[in-house]
């Protein structure tokens, strides 16, 4: 059977967490069709690296460890791929649709001519029957994602070529250990084979990448805030209401847009997806690009001014009035009613 | 020589303003009643590929598109802003290609427009927001690829510095020319129309479109013969049919469900002290905060 592959992405020596996400959702799927989980790691200094990965269920890993594989560029990845992928013919590839993955697997999948679907908000097996045909196709990958700006939902599939290929964002999957004491075998790529000096045109003159400062997904509070909120300042409401709930602060892409609050804290189809127990919406309108990103949330309440804002349809609470009035109010209630 | 830079623009339906018009009763897109426009991100690449031209006298910018006969509209509206020429991509064949399809097309094309120095390309289309287009039209071309560009900052006959846009940061590449780019919404916007060549273009039409039209234009093509916009179909571009279209796309569209609002049970509240009060009470007492 051939197995499931995820690609690692690697920063400062920290798998990034999308990959972990990902690793999670493999796991998933190779125990779903009983197959391996295999995963790469393509940069520098990876020496130890496993740790990281074997307790996310990670059974075969490879990897490629040489000075000019980091920081990333896209022909030298896309050549150990490819090599590695006509080797080990996987089912299915994932890799984060990120600024590296949205990179990389679109020239991975032209290489290979397969098919590749971006931003899938989920993954499933699932069988298919080719109506013309009448071919019959067990445990294909069901790669589901929003289309058309947030509109519809498309279920995409590959019957026929492989590794059936997908991207998915940071946050959309959940990340948790399958198991610390998990143990794989690390397989190391040769790569004097594959490393051509014409896999290097491109060269990095400068780099400046931020650390994330803010990781709004893992809390189980979040209040957001959306044009509505109307500025800067107000937005400290939330924050206090965030304070004192023991939570974290979103917005809306309108309100990152006027510079609010920043892009860190998007949640939406173009931010981050959330699922807490409590998102408290204020002043968002809910277009269907922002649900996408928090309608999983186990409790909604929005709080909007307009009783016909479409956010009250998918509320648990629907709190018609000005955020200005109601914030201080929720502030002053739990304050006193709490030790 | 000059220095061909080809641009790679799509027309796209505006999916950003799915206003009340598009809705359909069952709270469903009609998507018929969106209007079609120039995909914004590839007005980017376009103002990029301009600004180029500014810096070097002997620069020609070619705008490629593949789609339905209407598209050869962004071909005009390239044209008001400073493209020097376009071609329409469009046959029936072409109809349902998946990403990797598309780049087969576009990389035809391309290549029949040889020798170029810069392909660029938006980063993503709003229709899809995949942005697989362009890295793939690269890899079908063996050119290296610089994704998210937001500023050009250096450019000779052979080499190109370009600050890249990454989700946590920026970079700096160089890449030897010629190479493919495609251009992030963070780069610089795209000029307005010129009113000069939105009159000298305003009749520019492809032959298609000319077969519909009443008018003779036989005459006015004779003297003004940039007013010709090419199409291109796969007969021109040698294409192999098993490639095109739904059969040569790996990617198959099992379903399609459009999002609607399916409304939930919602309680209502006041922002009166009472409604406030019962509320965070609740949420106290069933351990949702607290
Ligand atoms: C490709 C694409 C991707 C996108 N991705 C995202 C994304 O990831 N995330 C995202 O959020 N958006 C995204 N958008 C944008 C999205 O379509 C909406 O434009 C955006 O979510 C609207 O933000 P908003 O609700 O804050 O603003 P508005 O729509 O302007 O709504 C403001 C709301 O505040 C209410 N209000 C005003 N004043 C008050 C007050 N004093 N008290 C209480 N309520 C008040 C109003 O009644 C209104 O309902 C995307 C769009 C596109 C095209
Ligand atoms: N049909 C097309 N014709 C011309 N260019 C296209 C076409 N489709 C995509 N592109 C280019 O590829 C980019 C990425 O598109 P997409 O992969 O669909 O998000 C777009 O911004 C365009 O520059």
């Amino acid at each position: 059977m051939n197995n499931i592959f995820v690609y690692c992405e690697i920063e400062d020596g920290q798998v990034a967490d999308v990959s972990l996400e990902l690793l999670t959702k493999g796991r998933k799927l190779a125990n779903e069709i009983n197959c391996k989980l295999e995963a790469a790691v393509i940069g520098h200094k990876l020496e130890g690296i496993e740790k990281q990965l074997f307790p996310f269920g990670v059974d075969i890993l490879h990897l490629a460890d040489e000075p000019r594989l980091a920081p990333y560029t896209t022909l030298p990845h896309c050549e150990v791929i490819v090599k590695l992928f006509e080797k080990i013919k996987p089912e299915v590839a994932i890799f984060g649709a990120t600024s590296v993955g949205r990179d990389l697997a679109p020239r991975v999948a032209s290489y290979l001519k397969c098919g590749l679907t971006a931003d899938c908000t989920s993954l499933v097996f699932g069988d298919h029957k080719e109506t013309k045909t009448g071919k019959e196709y067990k445990n294909l990958l069901y790669q589901i994602r929003p289309a058309f700006g947030g509109n519809i939902i498309a279920t995409i599939i590959n019957p026929d070529t492989r590794p059936q290929m997908a991207t998915v964002r940071e946050g959309v999957m959940k990340k948790e250990i399958y198991n610390e004491d998990h143990k794989g075998t690390i397989k190391k790529i040769k790569l004097d084979e594959v490393l051509r000096d014409e896999l290097f045109p491109v060269q990095i003159v400068e780099r400046h990448i931020e650390k994330q400062k803010v990781n709004i997904k893992s809390s189980q509070i979040i209040i957001s805030g959306g044009y509505g909120v109307g500025s800067k300042e107000n937005f400290d409401m939330l924050f206090e209401l965030a304070e004192v709930l023991g939570g974290e602060v979103g917005g809306s892409r309108a309100a990152v847009d006027a510079g609010f609050v920043d892009h860190a804290r998007q949640v939406g189809q173009t931010g981050v997806t959330v699922r807490p127990k409590l998102y408290i919406a204020c002043g968002i309108s809910g277009a269907v690009q922002h649900t996408a990103g928090m309608s999983e949330s186990a409790k909604i309440i929005a709080i909007n001014n307009d009783p016909k804002a479409p956010i009250n349809q998918i509320a648990d609470y629907s709190i018609i009035g000005n955020i200005e009035d109601i914030i201080p109010k929720m502030i002053k209630f739990y304050k006193k009613n709490t030790k | 020589m000059s220095f061909r830079i080809i641009v790679l623009a799509k027309q796209v339906p505006d999916t950003r303003n799915v206003g009340k018009d598009a809705m359909k009763a069952d709270g469903t897109v009609n998507r018929g009643a969106l209007p079609a426009i120039f995909n914004p991100e590839d007005l980017h690449a376009l103002e990029q590929a301009l600004r180029i031209k500014e810096l070097r006298k002997d620069v020609e910018i070619i705008l490629l598109t593949m789609g339905p006969p209407r598209a050869a509209d962004i071909i005009r509206e390239a044209l008001y802003r400073g493209a020097d020429k376009g071609y329409l991509i469009t046959d029936r064949k072409f109809a349902g290609s998946d990403t990797l399809a598309t780049s087969y097309v576009l990389s035809l094309a391309v290549k029949k427009l040889e020798p170029y120095h810069l392909v660029i390309a938006g980063r993503q289309a709003i229709d899809g927001d995949t942005a697989q287009v362009g890295p793939q039209v690269g890899e079908k071309l063996r050119l290296p690829q610089v994704t998210y560009c937001e500023e050009i900052q250096n450019i000779s006959q052979k080499e190109i510095t370009i600050k890249r846009r990454l989700e946590r940061g920026v970079e700096t590449v160089t890449s030897p020319i010629p190479t493919l780019i495609t251009v992030h919404s963070s780069a610089a916007s795209c000029r307005p129309r010129n009113a000069r060549l939105l009159m000298q273009y305003k009749h520019a039409r492809t032959v298609s479109e000319l077969q519909e039209e009443t008018k003779d234009y036989t005459e006015m093509l004779t003297n003004k013969p940039y007013l010709r916009i090419d199409e291109w179909g796969v007969a021109d571009l040698d294409a192999k049919v098993e490639q095109l279209g739904i059969s040569g796309s790996p990617t198959k569209v099992k379903k399609i469900e459009n999002v609607v609002f399916a409304a939930k049970e919602s309680v209502v509240l006041s922002s009166d002290n009472k409604d406030i009060d019962q509320l965070m009470k609740d949420l106290i007492e069933s351990h949702v905060i607290g």
